[in-house]
C-alpha cells in the first residue's frame, strides 16, 4: 500500500503504508516534517493535513474531539483532518494528503 | 517579585521524568526544586492527555496520564520537593563558586551545583493567530492569559476561543468589563456544558455578545487595540470595536529559552552521553523527550532510566567528598528510612 504526501514546500513523496498504522505515524516514520506533539491521541492539532478531495468520502468521519482540535488551528479548510485519526486500510491505498503549516515542527 | 533559593538540583520541567528524577536524587539525599511553566505537575501527561490511557508503563497494564502523575507525586512526597509553577526557566549562568544560577521569567532565582533539563517537548506556550501586527499589542492590550483581572476592568473586551479558558473568562469578566464579546469559529463549544449554558443565557439577556467567525486583523495605535476584523460565514466581514483582546487558542510546545542556554543542540534536542546523560556543559543534564543520543526512544520509561543514571553523576558533583554507595530500596534500611517505611527494629 502507498500514500502520497505533499510537504509544506510542495514536494511530493510516495510512502509505503502499513495496514492499521495511523497516517501520522507513516509520515513521521518516513522523516517528513510533522510535529505530532501529542503522539497520536487527538490532543493537539500538530499533525493537521489537507486530504485530497477524491478521498474525503472514503475516510472515517470526523469525531467531535477531532473537530474541536482542528478548530485550534489557524489554517483549517473544509478538507482538513488530523492524520493521527486516519487509520490505514486497503480502501485508503493511494490516499493523497498535503501537510499543513500547523504540522511543521 | 524576586526570591532566591539554594538547593542541590534544579529540575526544569515537572513532567513524569522530572518527577521521577526527584525520587532517584532523593535516594541519594539530594534536594530538588522544580520549575514548570504550567500551573500543575505532570507536563504533557496532565496538560494534553490526563484522561488518555497509557499502556507501556512497566507493571501498569493501563494507567491514565493524570493517575501516573498522581502516583509519581505520592512516590516522591517523602523527599519534599519544592515546586515553582507558572515559571519559565529563562536564563542560566555559571557562578564563580562553580554553581549554576537559574532565573525564571517571574524573577525567581535558584542556585545549585546541578541543573536537570526534563522539559519534554519544550515549554507550553499559547498558540497565536497568524496576524503579524498582533505583536505590537501583546502585553499592552492583547493577552493570552489573565494574571490581573484589573487590566480588563471597564474595558470593551473581546475573548476568542471555544474551550474552558475562553468560557470561564467570559463569565468572570462579564460583571467587571464594560462589555464582553466572545468570538469562536463555530457555534459549538468544547467547554464544560454548564459554562456554555451560562454564556448562552447572558447572550440571550443581551449582557454579552457572541460572534461566530475568525479574527483576521487588528487595528489600533501605540499598543492599544481599537478594533478587530472578524470574518463570518453569515454576515461577511465585521469590525468589532474593543479596547482589550484575550485569545485562548490552546497551547503548543516550543523549546523556548532553553535554546539560548549555550548548550549544543541537535534539531531542537539536547545531545547527551548515555552514561550520565550530561549535556555539553558539566553539571547540566538532560533527560526524557528533550534529549538525544543514538538509539533514543521517546518513551516515559526511557526517561525514568535516564533519571536513575543521571542521579549518580549529580551526586558526585553535589557531594564531591562523599562516597557513592549503591543500595536497593528492598534491603537498605537507610533508604527505607528516607522513604519513611523503615521498620523499628530496636524493640
Amino acid at each position: 500500500m502507498k500514500i502520497h504526501v505533499t510537504d509544506q514546500e510542495g514536494v511530493k513523496h510516495e510512502l509505503d503504508a502499513l495496514e492499521g498504522w495511523r497516517v501520522m505515524e507513516i509520515i513521521r516514520d518516513h522523516g517528513l516534517p510533522i510535529k505530532a506533539e501529542c503522539g497520536g491521541s487527538c490532543c493537539c492539532a500538530t499533525c493537521h493535513v489537507y486530504v485530497d478531495e477524491d478521498w474525503l468520502d472514503k475516510l472515517y468521519p470526523l469525531s467531535e474531539d477531532e473537530d474541536d482540535m482542528l478548530d485550534e488551528t489557524f489554517d483549517r479548510e473544509d478538507n482538513s483532518r488530523l492524520s493521527c485519526q486516519l487509520i490505514m486500510t486497503e480502501d485508503l491505498d493511494g490516499l493523497s494528503v498535503t501537510l499543513s503549516e500547523t504540522a511543521k515542527p | 517579585m524576586s526570591e532566591k533559593h539554594t538547593t542541590d538540583v534544579i529540575i526544569i520541567g515537572a513532567g513524569p521524568c522530572g518527577l521521577f528524577a526527584v525520587f532517584e536524587l532523593g535516594l541519594l539525599d539530594l534536594k530538588c526544586h522544580l520549575v514548570d511553566i504550567l500551573d500543575k505537575p505532570g507536563g504533557q501527561c496532565a496538560e494534553l492527555y490526563p484522561e488518555k490511557p497509557i499502556y507501556d508503563i512497566p507493571a501498569w497494564p493501563v494507567i491514565s496520564g493524570q493517575d501516573l502523575t498522581d502516583r509519581l507525586l505520592e512516590q516522591i512526597a517523602p523527599f519534599n520537593p519544592q515546586f515553582h509553577y507558572q515559571q519559565m526557566a529563562e536564563s542560566i549562568q555559571k557562578l564563580d563558586n562553580g554553581n549554576w544560577e537559574m532565573t525564571t521569567d517571574q524573577g525567581i532565582v535558584i542556585e545549585a551545583p546541578v541543573i536537570v533539563i526534563a522539559a519534554g517537548g519544550g515549554s507550553f506556550m499559547p498558540k497565536k493567530p497568524p496576524i503579524p501586527e498582533l505583536k505590537r499589542y501583546e502585553g499592552e492590550s492583547v493577552f493570552y492569559a489573565v494574571r490581573k483581572m484589573d487590566v480588563f476592568k471597564d474595558h470593551d473586551l473581546v475573548i476568542a476561543g471555544g474551550g474552558d479558558s475562553a468560557l470561564d473568562w467570559c463569565l468572570n469578566m462579564q460583571p467587571i468589563a464594560k462589555s464582553v464579546t466572545l468570538v469562536h469559529r463555530r457555534d459549538d463549544f468544547r467547554a464544560a456544558p454548564d459554562s456554555v449554558l451560562k454564556m448562552r443565557k447572558l447572550v440571550e439577556q443581551g449582557k454579552m455578545g457572541l460572534v461566530i467567525g475568525d479574527i483576521k486583523g487588528i487595528d489600533g495605535a501605540d499598543g492599544q487595540v481599537e478594533a478587530l476584523q472578524v470574518k463570518t460565514k453569515t454576515q461577511g466581514e465585521l469590525e468589532l470595536k474593543c479596547s482589550r483582546f484575550l485569545a485562548f487558542y490552546g497551547l503548543t510546545m516550543k523549546l523556548g529559552p532553553v535554546a539560548d542556554f549555550g548548550l549544543n543542540l541537535h534539531e531542537n534536542l539536547i545531545p547527551v552521553d548515555t552514561e550520565k546523560f550530561q549535556t555539553s556543559e558539566a553539571g547540566i543534564f538532560a533527560i526524557g523527550d528533550i534529549n538525544h543520543y543514538p538509539g533514543k526512544l521517546k518513551l516515559i520509561l526511557s526517561g525514568f532510566h535516564e533519571a536513575a543514571l543521571m542521579a549518580q553523576e549529580a551526586f558526585r558533583i553535589c557531594r564531591p567528598n562523599e562516597k557513592l554507595r549503591f543500595q536497593y530500596t528492598t534491603s537498605s534500611s537507610d533508604l527505607q528510612k528516607k522513604l519513611g517505611v523503615a521498620e523499628d527494629k530496636a524493640a
